[in-house]
């Protein structure tokens, strides 16, 4: 692995300040969540609720699949199966060509950044434009989104400013929010007026209907929609809910939990193309049959992408995104990634204290911080524990399962100072960096027992 | 009614007044209480660092000495949760032990609040205190209700330290953030477990705490960590001192 998550952290805490703007900037989402959660008395049940509905998904998700289908086929859409992340990618290139296009724009679609589609698209000649003003910035930036829901939302506005001087020719030093708002709104009109291919995400397609829905803050899904010859819209099949009503389910409790709105400021209903328009749908599998499979981890594709998981996590809050590594980060981002490559995301379940406050928070109940326990059974048990740290586990728990070994290997403290990694005073100790060691009692409890009592 | 205590690891090694003020405790209200002079820990470091698959032999020494009893009872939140969560026989199934300790054993706070139902509490300690909620005590066992969760609230540390005399529990920014403590994370993610702590830290300083007590004595030795390298005056205390405290 090249840099794991630790390395990362440790890089982006040595600017404590940032770190605390970054924390609080977060906390203040959560908080809003709290307050938009606590005003429906029936919150904990629209959980329960929504839970069971994707659980029935889950467990049809294949008649779901080709209900919808057929449904969106009787509307007019033209609808592609995509096993894995290369297939999509190809997909959607062979639109473009099919239609001689070598310019889109593209509202907020995790899919994509998960199938790497903007890369691919460049690679063969093809200009994206991200429409979401944050994925714009760090599009601009050169960077991946930090967070599904706010994707810059580990940068300042000084730092957008100097990003939109240098890119869109904003005057240097303007960091008025209103201001780069304007001057975005500007750039990106030009973009929707002349491009002829638009492509969305989907945070929820309708089995009984065929339709699909699409929630933004920016309207910039309707907008490269409405004004495109074509519009391909790109869904994990995990996406499914199977009636249109359940919809009163999921769009109560979607950006209640991501933003603390009672509902995006846009959920659009695309259900056919209008005329002269066409209108895909790429479903897309790219592992998530394989984690159906996976007995202990599949309720993970429950989730609804609200990001509600990252807004609480004490520790994302104090990594970032990029220490993630990946386009989905946070506590769900840590149960997601090793099902796609176990290797390069075996340290993602060991980002958490698992301190459960991310299954509290999610509006589809997975349980979360159980899955990171159970994934790294499964990690170390597949091989990619490091040496050094299996030798020392296997010899901590030869002497926590021999009393005479614990007892005799001294008074209080020698072997926990000798052996336990945290207790040992010295400059290479990551304990000792920063805390104190406890101070070595006269006589261990059992010591004091045994001479006061018995 | 036949207690086996059960004293963590690192509290047997580090703390040994934690287990003795858990002693008073339990003896205080009655309870005919044994050590089982060969315990050693729940095998929690090794399981939470991925390694669970080796701890049988933990398992296997922990129904041994604690089978017999009535109760088990543990000042800690997270050492107890493992048990009820992770305690498994060498041959699953019933007669293998397991099920019978995952059962009877209690984080101290819940056995002297839900199995005791202590009432009152004869102790003083005039200070300004700061509760910090483990997250397997407070989440894992439900010891408070948790904010994320839109459910009335309670919380039974806070229950038993207002019968203490002169204690004054004070208001915290945020009342159940994670320390950041989180076993081998402590040193595998050095980086952000520290700033947690410096940060549910500087929670409770800027509230007034005098003192810092919890039901879970590892997020209070890397709180205590904290301080004591801040030179700060604050200490740290488990409940259980507190509980048992004559000031």
């Amino acid at each position: 692995m090249a840099q794991d998550h630790a390395h990362l952290a440790t890089e982006f805490n040595k600017d404590e300040p940032r770190v605390d703007w970054h924390d609080k900037t977060l906390w203040f989402i959560r908080e809003k969540r709290d307050k938009a959660a606590g005003r429906v008395p029936e919150w904990e049940w629209l959980r329960d609720t929504a839970s069971a509905i994707k659980e029935n998904v889950l467990s049809h998700l294949s008649e779901y699949l080709v209900q919808f289908e057929e449904q969106a086929g009787r509307n007019g859409v033209v609808v592609h199966w995509a096993a894995d992340a290369e297939e999509h990618n190809e997909i959607v290139y062979g639109l473009l060509k099919k239609h001689g296009v070598d310019k889109m724009v593209k509202s907020k679609s995790m899919l994509t950044e998960e199938c790497h589609l903007n890369e691919f698209l460049s690679e063969h000649g093809v200009e994206v434009i991200d429409t979401d003003l944050g994925e714009r910035v760090v599009q601009l930036a050169g960077e991946p989104p930090s967070h599904i829901v706010l994707p810059c939302i580990h940068k300042k506005k000084e730092e957008i400013g100097e990003i939109f001087h240098e890119h869109l020719g904003t005057p240097a030093g303007n960091a008025d929010p209103q201001f780069l708002t304007h001057a975005a709104r500007l750039h990106l009109r030009e973009k929707f007026i002349t491009r002829r291919v638009a492509l969305t995400g989907v945070n929820f397609a309708v089995a009984e209907t065929g339709e699909f829905v699409v929630c933004t803050n920016e309207g910039n899904a309707d907008m490269g929609a409405h004004l495109a010859d074509v519009h391909i819209a790109c869904m994990g099949i995990e996406k499914l809910i199977p009636l249109r009503q359940h919809l009163g389910v999921f769009l109560r409790l979607l950006t209640r939990s991501a933003t603390g709105q009672p509902i995006t400021t846009y959920s659009s209903h695309f259900k056919q193309p209008r005329p002269g328009q066409e209108m895909h749908i790429v479903l897309v599998d790219n592992g998530r049959s394989v984690h159906l499979g996976r007995k202990d981890f599949r309720n993970s594709l429950k989730c609804i992408r609200c990001a509600a998981c990252f807004n609480t996590c004490p520790v994302y809050r104090r990594s970032g995104g990029h220490s993630y590594h990946t386009a989905v980060a946070g506590p769900i981002g840590s149960i997601l990634s090793p099902n796609l490559d176990m290797k390069k995301y075996s340290d993602l379940p060991f980002a958490s204290t698992l301190c459960g406050s991310c299954s509290n928070v999610c509006p589809v109940k997975i349980d979360i911080h159980e899955q990171l326990y159970k994934w790294r059974q499964v990690i170390v048990q597949d091989g990619n524990a490091p040496v050094s740290k299996t030798m020392a586990m296997k010899t901590m728990n030869w002497v926590l399962s021999n009393p005479s070994v614990y007892h005799t290997a001294g008074k209080a403290g020698r072997w926990f100072m000798g052996k336990v990694p945290f207790t040992v005073n010295n400059g290479l100790n990551p304990w000792y960096k920063q805390r104190d060691m406890p101070e070595v009692p006269k006589e261990s409890f059992g010591e004091w027992y045994k001479r006061n009592r018995k | 009614m036949r207690v086996g205590l059960f004293i963590p690891c690192y509290v047997d090694q580090f703390y040994p007044q934690v287990g003795i003020a858990t002693l008073h405790l339990l003896e205080k209200y009655g309870c005919e209480v044994a050590y089982p002079p060969n315990q050693t820990c729940c095998g929690q470091p090794m399981a939470n660092s991925g390694f669970e698959h080796l701890t049988q032999g933990c398992n296997d020494l922990f129904i041994r000495n604690f089978s017999e009893f009535e109760y088990i009872v543990c000042p800690s939140g997270s050492c107890t949760l493992h048990i009820k969560d992770h305690l498994h026989g060498s041959h699953e199934g019933p007669g293998d032990g397991a099920e019978g300790v995952r059962k009877k054993i209690y984080e101290l706070v819940e056995f002297l609040t839900d199995v005791l139902k202590v009432e009152n509490i004869d102790a003083s300690f005039p200070h300004r205190v700061g509760v910090h909620q483990s997250c397997h005590g407070q989440r894992g066992l439900k010891l408070s209700q948790m904010t994320e969760l839109m459910a009335p609230p309670f919380s039974k540390p806070e229950k038993l330290l207002k019968m203490v005399k002169g204690i004054e529990l004070i208001d915290l920014g945020r009342k159940d953030e994670c320390c950041g403590f989180g076993g081998t994370f402590c040193v595998a993610e050095e980086a952000v477990s520290v700033k947690m702590g410096k940060d549910r830290v500087a929670d409770h300083l800027q509230h007034g705490a005098e003192y810092i007590t919890g039901a879970d004595m590892s997020c209070l030795m890397h709180l205590e960590g904290i301080l004591r390298r801040q030179k700060s005056p604050v200490q740290v205390k488990h409940i259980a001192e507190i509980l048992d405290s004559k000031e």
